[in-house]
């Protein structure tokens, strides 16, 4: 028995330390869901295999700006102006700083 | 594991095992590295897609997908099969990236039932699958029988191809053996049910064919309800591609067929009218997937309530359901809603597995319908989660604009291409 509870002890460490060698959570769940929406369209990772336009590599700044445009109706558009007016100023940075810092 | 020897180990699992079964400790426990089991029953839109971003966000978590097709041939794009410009080669996809690159194991198999207070799924192959979280994707299955004689076997000479495959090309050989100047009958159901825009979007397809090939030929859909997704863009476009060729009949005018006689090709309406057609194409009234229904997860109206932050059951504990299976408020049935979902639903276990807050969520649907391979049409919608469940975003989505150029429509078909591409690699791609 007393050894029996020496090796849970030590499972009980190993268990502690393999959830900790865990990747950090990370961006909040927010900004990580609403780039999900994104990648429907734009690809995993923004890498879009087709006619979408692809958007990895871009900057969060660009990517801020495109959408306050299309939402604005100030840049040509067939569906991105209908999509960005549904997000705030704050969903807008959120989702253009996810996108520039995790899509690789 | 680096501070354990080999032997240590297999004692650590035998004592995990061991003081699991004994104390009802956490899984983890019994299952040395892992952070928790994962159950997704069906490899469909949101299936698939749950599976895959589950492990893409925590490869400590085991994933078991049971699914009783080697392939999966979606739904979106199968009416340009019944058109002929598309192959179904090109709209069927394998489990093989998901397997091999993302660690998901892959079970040919199909869910008999669910044990919810064991946290057991029973396969029909006799094997037992034990979770933590259940996500339940079985889609849709047909009311047989709602419609008087519309039973299996009836779909047999009138195709619903409502479920892509063998049914996709049973429609496109009768579409090709019809002689010109033959009538094509669709019924279409009343909602809620799978692709709202899919009916609409098929007559202008077979139209598509038949204008090319069988010019005197008609289509005739007789439908349950007085209304239908991006109506005006869709009369529009059959209008101007193809004048005097489709006849919209409502309910209101006695659209609803309530009988069928497969061996005449005859439909009979609501009042008693009786139409006979060359082809005809019957999209029965459905309900959520058997697995769901018979494990209580739906409610009287055949569908699964959830709750919308998390698309967790409302009748199950640690049991999600996504995709057209679900009461999902202003999201429509479609392949688009089922990818959202899963990635919700994906999040949603993810968090809950590590002890994470989850926040509220947002989603978004586009579909896409094509008019003829150059003339694509839209609806777009932002949803929030709301004390009234899941609404549409005020003054955002919508419909593309009525008045647009042909170039306007040209682009739109090319990004209908273009979302089937990523979508389809964002679910089953490497
Ligand atoms: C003609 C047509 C055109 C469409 N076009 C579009 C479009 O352009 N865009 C769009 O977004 N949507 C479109 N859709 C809608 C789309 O197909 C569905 O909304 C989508 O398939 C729903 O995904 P799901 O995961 O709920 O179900 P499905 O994709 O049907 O997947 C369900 C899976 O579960 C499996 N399953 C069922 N029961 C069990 C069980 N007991 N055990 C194990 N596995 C099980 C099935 O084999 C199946 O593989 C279209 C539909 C049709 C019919
Ligand atoms: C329904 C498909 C779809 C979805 C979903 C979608 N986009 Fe787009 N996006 C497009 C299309 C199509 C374009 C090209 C402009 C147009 O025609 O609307 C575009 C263009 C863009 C551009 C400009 C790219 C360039 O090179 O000029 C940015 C930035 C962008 N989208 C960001 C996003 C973000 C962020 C999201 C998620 C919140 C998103 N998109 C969701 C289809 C989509």
């Amino acid at each position: 028995m007393p050894r029996l509870l020496a090796t849970m002890a030590a499972c009980a460490i190993a268990v502690i330390s393999v959830l900790h060698a865990a990747p950090a959570p990370g961006q909040t769940a927010s900004a990580q869901l609403l780039t999900l929406s994104c990648s429907g369209c734009h690809g995993a990772n923004g890498r879009s295999p087709g006619q979408m336009p692809p958007l990895y590599g871009r900057s969060a700044e660009m990517i801020a700006q495109a959408l306050r445009e299309f939402r604005a109706d100030q840049r040509a558009a067939t569906v991105m102006n209908r999509i960005a007016k549904g997000y705030t100023d704050a969903e807008i940075d959120a989702v253009a700083r996810e996108i520039a810092t995790t899509w690789r | 594991m680096s501070t354990l020897s080999r032997r240590d180990f297999a004692k650590f699992i035998a004592a995990g095992a061991a003081a699991g079964a004994a104390i009802g400790a956490p899984s983890v426990w019994a299952q040395g590295r892992t952070r928790g089991r994962v159950v997704v029953i069906g490899g469909g839109w949101g299936g698939a897609t749950a599976a895959k971003k589950i492990r893409q966000m925590d490869r400590a978590i085991q994933v078991t997908l049971v699914e009783p097709s080697a392939s999966f041939v979606t739904c979106p794009f199968s009416n340009y099969v019944i058109a002929g410009w598309r192959q179904i080669n090109q709209i069927t996809h394998n489990y093989n990236a998901l397997a091999s690159r993302h660690g998901v194991t892959v079970v040919r198999d199909t869910a008999q039932a669910i044990d919810g207070a064991a946290k057991r799924v029973r396969l029909a192959g006799g094997r037992t699958l034990n979770y933590d979280k259940l996500i339940v994707a079985p889609g849709i299955d047909f009311r047989w029988g709602a419609i008087e004689g519309y039973d299996e076997r009836a779909s047999e000479k009138m195709p619903h191809a409502w479920k892509a495959g063998p049914q996709t090309l049973l429609l496109r050989r009768q579409l090709e053996a019809m002689a010109d100047g033959g009538l094509v009958i669709m019924t279409v159901p009343a909602n809620p049910f799978r692709c709202p825009p899919g009916p609409y979007e098929r007559a202008a397809q077979i139209a598509y064919y038949l204008k090319q090939r069988k010019p005197r030929s008609k289509i005739l859909i007789l439908d349950a309800k007085d209304a239908f997704s991006k109506q005006g863009l869709f009369q529009d476009g059959w209008q101007s591609q193809y004048p005097g060729m489709i006849e919209w009949v409502p309910l209101s005018r006695d659209g609803a067929v309530t009988k069928v006689m497969p061996n005449e090709l005859t439909v009979e309406t609501q009042l008693g009218e009786k139409h006979r057609g060359a082809v005809v194409n019957v999209i029965p009234p459905q309900f959520a997937g058997r697995i769901a229904r018979d494990s209580g997860l739906a409610n009287a109206s055949g569908w699964c309530p959830v709750n919308p932050a998390t698309f967790e059951s409302t009748q199950a504990q640690n049991v999600h359901v996504i995709g057209d299976a679900t009461i999902a408020g202003a999201m429509p049935k479609s392949g688009f809603a089922a990818n959202s979902q899963g990635k919700l639903a994906a999040l949603a276990v993810v968090n809950a597995l590590n002890a994470r807050p989850h926040a509220a969520p947002t989603f978004v649907n586009t579909c896409y319908s094509l008019i003829a391979p150059e003339y694509g049409i839209s609806v777009a919608d932002v949803f929030r989660v709301t004390d009234a469940g899941i609404v549409a975003a005020p003054n955002a989505g919508g419909v593309s604009p009525r008045q647009a150029d042909a170039a306007f429509r040209r682009s739109e078909a090319q990004y209908a291409l273009g979302w089937y591409a990523s979508m389809t690699q964002d679910i089953w791609g490497a």
